[in-house]
């Protein structure tokens, strides 16, 4: 960055799924045909008022207690006014100066170990509705408004400008995924919009204390097209500023497609939201006790089952660190642990096989069509040498395409190790007499030419065969035919 | 008899002994409301087949031998911008036109509990904003007393009702004298409860902070018997009081012996009209007659309550307001962008007097500007809150005129907001202390009636009740009726 050091601060909205709105109870869930978890007071109607759902509060806690933040003992609500079609009254029941919660942290890993980012404060809101357009935006004849989720629960989560490069606002982001997802509070899906970040960036010359002008980078959809809005926006910062230009405070967007930021609105078109407290609400106090009684019911969170996994399994910090990304899969791990007995095992085949086809078929892990129990029972198959390795990654994906068990997938495609002597010793002549040149040159100490045998071997009896009794009759058959 | 002019405790006793059957009391409404109506135009729709039909439903209940809660069968007129499932609620805005709201108002849906007969939607200022009904965005409502003077406003159109006798209750709001200026103007009771005591469920809001619905009745214990129905914790209001209600009607005996009663002489300085003063003067003469001990006292910050009110209250209202904007419901004036809908709708759809203060409101919320005006106000509320506080240490009630005038002319003061803001001078501190207070007539000015408020501390609604029944009985008021 030629001199510059770019300074990154994140607002990250996380969706909650408590079962009804936040104000009302209409359902929050997502996914209901258009318009059919609305009532009166979701749909800001004249006349009705809004009943503060005390589970986001105590969900709101829980993230806040995750976050290492203070909880405040008085907080209140207010109203941030701005019109949008998608907002029905016209403006939004938020939390302005007394947030829920402030001076919280998490901890990411750099190049450069360990490093602690701010949590500035968590405040609770209502979200918008959605706009439904016929084409684009600019095109459309008219738009449509489905308000499923208007008022449905969020937290809004602001980090102080800690970060210094997209690659630690990326760690940063997921991180905090991470742990409120572990708090059970929230989904957390970017792509369903249950998790949502926008980053605020300015650069300065290295070392220099100041901060620069920041911009604000809007619709980033996954973390890795927020890695690559910054690291634009980081050089485009660097170049207005090379060629002696100013950086203009505005709200850019991400045009994933184009890789680019592009100017959505500055500083003077930016609203006024004239915000003041919101007088159907009384203020929120919120009693010691209740904090404390959240507080012991806070699930292990990722850094403690990270350090647990490498103190009780003995896994490498990478290891530790990937099965402690969701609390699914760690939970997946253990499960399959707990059956199986050799972590770094069942380690490797989470992080390998499992997540590969998780990942080709886009299937969560709890909806996993291998559960735990089997993967167990087919890493046992290949300890008591009933299957090869080689053989269970063959088996391993049946069962994860038919669900199967794999004692069934290896009977019905017959796919038991052959370890018995007499049968292979045929085919091990066989391929001997077929391969004159390489036994000679095995003869002469080529050991490769071993391998490309015991290779013959395999494919002649599909890989059943047990690779070290092949390799043993293949050498001892060698050796007779000097005799 | 003239069932129309019975109060409703008179009414209920009648329907029980079967004297007077439902049907026939609310026939006398609509007959009186077919006489007068066309004078006076307190309404903005009336109900009549609903009614007649709600009427039949009592009657056969009280046939059956069914025990009638105190309200049965009794019409009641509702201020428009309470909401009645499947009745237009306009809030007398051109901007809310067809507007069918799909659920009843907490109160409403406690006055059906009653089996109350419900005649009609009243007329009010647009938003409840104003003080002589004159700034309905469809037609002014007439003083029954002289129609070619204002009924006092918002709740302008309930008042009138009742006064003549189109109606035997009425529900108003008052969120800043809206129900006890008019009561005044129009020679009914009308009371502000505390704030929290009445859900607002359901009520339009113009300044939720400071918006109460209240009881517009013929007499004291009308009022007490209405606010009986529809006080007490709502859930779906979360600023409302989880106490427990007392019955009101149990505070009515007409006894003031030891009463200490405070004037503030901020209330009876100049501005004051010489014949509302003698009104004063002459229920001062009652009380003491009765054994009260009146003083004067002093609210040293009450002089700042019209501007601290033109900030908070327009402030509130910018936001509230906000919802009115063609996109779901009521007006729509279309365009080819959103942006311009909004104005169009927005400028067709709102009276002067609403656009003046959701300018006002907006301008006061700004940056830059919100700690000089919105948050002084409410440094100035607080101020206000805590002059009350003192003022109840010393004294039970405070005593003042309602308004500084008897009912004025129509357009004698539309032409000059300012004007017409003085004449909520009186009423504007109590909703900016949260605090109850009862309007009830204390005497005429020549033909108009005037009345005087009783302010008292948070939930002493009782007490008012009881300082108000006293004067009732002593003032001898009660029979007296427009000439219409």
């Amino acid at each position: 960055m030629k001199g510059y050091e770019a300074v990154i601060g994140l607002e990250i909205h996380v969706e909650l799924k408590t079962a009804s709105k936040i104000f009302c109870s209409s359902s929050a869930h997502f996914g209901a045909e258009p318009n059919a978890n609305i009532c009166p007071v979701c749909l800001g109607l004249p006349g009705v008022l809004p009943v503060l759902n005390k589970r986001v509060v105590e969900y709101g806690i829980r993230a806040a207690l995750a976050l290492n933040c203070e909880v405040a003992r008085f907080s209140k609500f207010d109203r941030k006014n701005y019109y949008y079609p998608d907002l029905p009254k016209n403006y939004q029941i938020s939390q302005y100066d007394l947030p829920l919660a402030q001076h919280g942290y998490l901890e990411i890993d750099t190049g450069n170990g360990r490093k602690r980012i701010g949590i500035t404060r968590v405040h609770m809101e209502e979200d918008a509705g959605k706009l439904v357009h016929q084409g684009t935006v600019t095109t459309t004849p008219y738009s449509l408004v489905d308000y499923n989720r208007t008022g449905v629960p969020l937290l809004e989560i602001v980090s102080e400008p800690d970060m210094r490069s997209p690659e630690e606002a990326r760690a940063y982001a997921e991180k905090l995924r991470s742990i409120i997802q572990f708090t059970g509070i929230s989904d957390c899906k970017m792509e369903e919009g249950s998790l949502r970040v926008d980053a605020n960036v300015s650069v300065r010359p290295a070392g220099s204390q100041g901060f620069g002008v920041k911009t604000e980078i809007k619709n980033v959809n996954s973390f890795r097209a927020l890695a690559r809005a910054l690291a634009y926006e980081i050089e485009r910062q660097i170049s207005v500023l090379e060629e002696g230009g100013r950086i203009v405070q505005e709200t850019r967007t991400w045009d994933e497609g184009k890789g680019v930021t592009l100017s959505l609105r500055s500083k003077e078109e930016a609203h006024d939201y004239r915000y003041f407290p919101e007088p159907d609400l009384p203020p929120l106090v919120i009693s010691r006790e209740w904090v404390e009684e959240i507080r012991r019911t806070l699930p292990e969170l990722p850094d403690a089952r990270r350090e647990r996994y490498m103190k009780e399994y003995g896994l490498p910090a990478y290891d530790a660190g990937v099965l402690t990304t969701t609390r699914e899969i760690g939970d997946y791990f253990e499960s399959c642990v707990r059956l199986y007995p050799r972590p770094k095992t069942v380690s490797n085949w989470v992080m390998g096989e499992l997540a590969r086809l998780l990942n080709a078929t886009n299937t969560e892990i709890t909806a996993s069509p291998v559960k735990p129990e089997q993967l167990a029972t087919l890493l046992k198959l290949i300890d008591d040498g009933t299957i090869s390795g080689k053989i269970a990654k063959t088996v391993f994906e049946e069962m994860f395409n038919t669900g199967k068990d794999p004692q069934a997938v290896v009977e019905e495609q017959g796919l038991v190790q052959i370890t018995d002597a007499a049968a292979l010793k045929a085919v091990v002549e066989k391929v001997i007499a077929a391969n004159p040149k390489v036994v000679a040159d095995f003869k002469q100490g080529k050991d490769k030419a071993l391998g490309f045998l015991v290779g013959q071997v395999m494919k002649e009896t599909r890989g059943k065969a047990n690779p070290q009794l092949v390799n043993r009759l293949l050498k001892e058959s060698i050796a007779n035919s000097d005799n | 008899m003239d069932l129309c002019f019975l109060p409703a405790h008179e009414l209920g006793r009648l329907l029980r002994e079967k004297k007077v059957s439902a049907v026939e009391l609310a026939g006398a409404v609509y007959s009186r409301i077919d006489a007068v109506e066309s004078r006076v135009k307190a309404y903005l729709l009336t109900l009549k087949e609903e009614a007649l039909n709600q009427a039949r439903a009592v009657d056969a209940a009280l046939a059956s031998g069914e025990e009638l809660l105190p309200l049965a069968g009794i019409p009641l007129a509702v201020k428009d911008n309470i909401c009645l499932r499947g009745v237009e609620t306009t809030c007398a805005s051109k901007i809310l036109k067809g507007f069918i709201p799909p659920y009843d108002a907490t109160v409403i849906e406690r006055l059906k509990e009653q089996r109350v007969v419900f005649t009609g939607k009243t007329n009010m200022d647009e938003f409840a904003m104003g003080s002589s009904t004159e700034n309905s965005g469809f037609y002014p409502t007439a003083n029954p007393w002289d129609l070619e003077r204002v009924p006092g406003g918002s709740s302008g159109g309930s008042a009138a009702a009742v006064a003549a006798g189109e109606a035997v209750l009425a529900l108003g709001s008052d969120t800043g004298g809206s129900i006890r200026q008019p009561a005044s103007f129009c020679g009914v009771v009308g009371l502000k409860p505390t704030y929290g005591l009445v859900s607002r469920y359901g009520l339009v809001a113009f300044a939720s902070s400071l918006d109460q619905i209240g009881p517009i009745t013929r007499d004291v214990r009308d009022c007490a018997l209405l606010l009986n129905a529809i006080a007490g914790h709502d859930p779906r209001d979360s600023t409302s009081a989880p106490q427990e209600v007392p019955d009101y009607t149990e505070f009515l005996v007409p006894d003031v012996r030891g009463f200490r009663i405070g004037i503030p002489r901020e209330y009876v300085g100049e501005g004051i009209a010489p014949e509302v003063r003698a009104v004063l003067n002459r229920v001062v003469e009652l009380l003491e007659g009765m054994g009260a001990e009146v003083e004067e006292t002093s609210l040293p910050h009450v002089r700042y309550s019209l501007p601290a009110y033109y900030l908070i209250a327009p402030a509130e209202a910018s936001s509230n307001l906000a919802r009115y904007d063609g996109v779901r419901y009521g007006l729509r004036v279309p365009a080819e962008d959103v942006v311009t809908m909004y104005k169009r709708t927005r400028s067709q759809g709102f009276g002067a007097e609403v656009k003046r203060r959701i300018m006002l409101g907006t301008y006061a919320l700004s940056a830059g500007y919100y700690d000089a005006y919105y948050l002084k106000a409410l440094k100035v509320r607080t101020l206000i809150r805590r002059d009350f506080d003192e003022a109840f240490k010393r004294f039970d009630l405070i005593l003042s005129p309602t308004a500084p005038t008897p009912a004025f002319k129509i357009g004698e003061k539309v032409a000059d907001p300012l004007a017409m803001y003085l004449s909520d001078i009186f009423t504007l501190a109590v909703n900016l202390a949260g605090v109850p207070a009862i309007s009830v007539p204390g005497g005429f000015a020549g033909h108009l009636p005037v009345g005087v408020q009783f302010i008292g501390p948070p939930f002493a609604e009782g007490q008012l009740f009881r300082a108000a029944y006293a004067l009732e009985q002593e003032a001898g008021l009660a029979a007296k009726r427009p000439a219409l």
